[in-house]
């Protein structure tokens, strides 16, 4: 079932990727032309920086906040009613991506919830299309993102400290370290192994972004919020440039390895 | 030692986030209620609440049909593809066999990539096979998709789990399949159901794999056909409401329920996704 479902068509995906092909007629050799042309290619080019900037606002932003949080929330685990905070803030994570860019799409709509919040603020010459403007559709997209990310960060951090033992930090502050202190040299070190996870699945959702882009902006406005993922999608289904879309549907996994090798090496070793 | 101020503290933070959380999506089912002539994409409370929209996206929309597509694709999947990585996850973790390791190695390799490399040929794969826009189209590559991370999954509980459990089972007798169905498996329950859930959400949300391979409208799963919809009722807020509730409650009720497996299960071992 697999190799026949997932192992063929991903060896079949790098050959595609050789060729020249509309997925009609017959195929060109090719070689590493698809590669060097993609690789070469401003638009495609783009949609990696575009990927860079949603890592941002997918991992790097939520992590940091919920960093911060945890700070506060340091003793948070063992509050009564911890459990039921937990699923609420998780609630986002279940529900599907094409449903949460729906809601998205009328906040950020010219007659929407958010431009109504600024109007109400006095800060209505802010107001504007979020998703239809070129400065502000791929941030916009961003946030909703950092919106649905921060919950899982949060979760994995209160947990990852509700595991710290407290001798840690009796010990600390035996040795009258502040609060400051006590975070930097106690709490975050030990919660490289709850970061790491964290930043592994925040960024590799932030890579993968699909739905939500395809549902939000269709890429738009002209290429501003065109990812790889959307790229694949467009180029073999719409343009019928079937190797192209394969080649850069490769070089987006090999990128996603990648990130995931390297950002697995955070793990304190002894938990490997 | 929690002084009261860090406790009110605590409660302050974990509540603005739970808000935060979840206002956009209480907000989507408020506005679900409002009647069509008050709809607009600004939050308001309606003057009054109006199940009409449920009801016209369930019938004139079509979505009972989307939904039984969706049902009919996710039961199939998570049925065939829980009952496989149980058997497959106990061979992995206790049986010696040749090739072993290889075998696992390109079981991982379904963990570690995503749809959107290899969906293009496989499309062509499904077309060559005749099998493009049939729930099978759907069902198949789910299946090697969930069972990729269930054998994972099992296989990391049942290695977890003291031999001496099942040394006593076989000293009493007890063959390889009564081990693994009445000693096994009734002990591994969380981790079984924390595994339905996650592969259950996976194909429930699924988009791209319908997107691509389901051209017939009656065919659809529910989030496709939500953003079909979306296109065809752009401005009508509450009727597009109605169709977004409907399509994420079932999840919702079941997260209601099992959210402990739900959590834990994306915390440990949700690398797919």
């Amino acid at each position: 079932m697999v190799a026949v479902f997932l192992l063929y068509p991903l060896l079949d995906a790098a050959w595609i990727s050789l060729y020249q092909w509309d997925g009609l007629s017959a195929s060109t050799w090719v070689g590493l032309d698809n590669y060097a042309a993609a690789l070469s290619d401003p638009e495609l080019l783009n949609s990696f920086v575009h990927a860079g900037v949603l890592v941002f606002f997918y991992a790097i932003l939520p992590l940091a906040l919920a960093l911060v949080l945890s700070a506060i929330l340091q003793r948070g685990s063992r509050l009564r009613g911890i459990g039921v905070f937990q699923t609420l803030i998780f609630l986002p994570q279940v529900v599907a991506a094409v449903v949460i860019g729906v809601i998205w799409v009328s906040i950020y709509a010219p007659d929407g919830t958010l431009n109504a919040v600024l109007r109400v603020l006095g800060l209505h010459p802010v107001g504007r299309a979020w998703l239809g403007d070129f400065d502000t559709a791929l941030p916009a997209i961003g946030l909703i993102g950092t919106w649905l990310e921060i919950g899982l960060c949060l979760v994995l951090l209160v947990t990852g400290i509700g595991q710290i033992p407290r001798e840690l930090y009796d010990a600390a502050r035996t040795d009258g370290a502040g609060a400051i202190r006590e975070f930097f040299a106690v709490t975050l070190p030990s919660l490289r192994g709850s970061i790491s996870v964290a930043l592994t699945l925040t960024t590799l959702s932030a890579l993968k972004t699909f739905d939500l882009v395809y549902v939000t902006t269709h890429g738009g406005p002209g290429t501003a919020t065109s990812v790889p993922a959307f790229q694949v999608y467009n180029l073999a289904f719409n343009t019928g440039q079937v190797g192209m879309g394969t080649t850069v549907g490769i070089i987006l996994t090999v990128l996603i390895l990648i990130v995931t090798v390297l950002l697995r090496r955070i793990e304190p070793a002894e938990e490997v | 030692m929690i002084t009261r101020r860090e406790v009110v503290l605590n409660y302050l933070v974990l509540g603005v986030f739970a808000v935060l959380a979840l206002a956009p999506i209480l907000g989507v089912v408020v506005t679900a209620l409002t009647p069509a002539d008050e709809s607009s994409a600004t939050f308001h409370l309606p003057s009054r609440l109006d199940f009409s929209n449920f009801a016209t996206a369930w019938t004139e929309g079509h979505f009972s049909q989307y939904l039984r597509s969706s049902v009919i694709v996710t039961v199939i999947t998570v049925a065939v593809s829980t009952v496989l990585s149980i058997l497959a996850g106990y061979a992995f973790a206790r049986k010696r066999f040749v090739g072993r390791t290889v075998l696992f190695y390109l079981v991982l390799v379904g963990l570690l990539v995503p749809f959107e490399t290899y969906i293009i040929p496989l499309y062509y794969e499904m077309r060559s096979f005749g099998l493009t826009d049939t729930y099978a189209s759907l069902i198949l590559p789910q299946i090697a998709q969930s069972f990729s991370f269930g054998v994972f999954w099992m296989r990391t509980f049942f290695a977890s789990v003291p031999p001496g459990l099942e040394e006593a089972a076989r000293i009493d007798g007890a063959s390889d399949r009564a081990v693994l169905w009445r000693v096994l498996v009734p002990v591994a329950r969380p981790a079984i159901i924390s595994m339905v859930m996650l592969t259950f959400m996976w194909t429930w949300n699924d988009f791209l794999l319908s997107l691509v391979m389901i051209t017939s409208e009656d065919r659809r799963t529910a989030p496709l056909a939500l953003s079909f919809f979306q296109g065809a009722h752009l401005t009508q807020y509450s009727l597009l409401a109605a169709a977004a509730t409907i399509v994420a409650l079932p999840l919702i009720v079941l997260y209601a329920f099992l959210q402990r497996y739900f959590i834990r299960g994306m915390l440990a071992g949700a690398i797919k996704g």
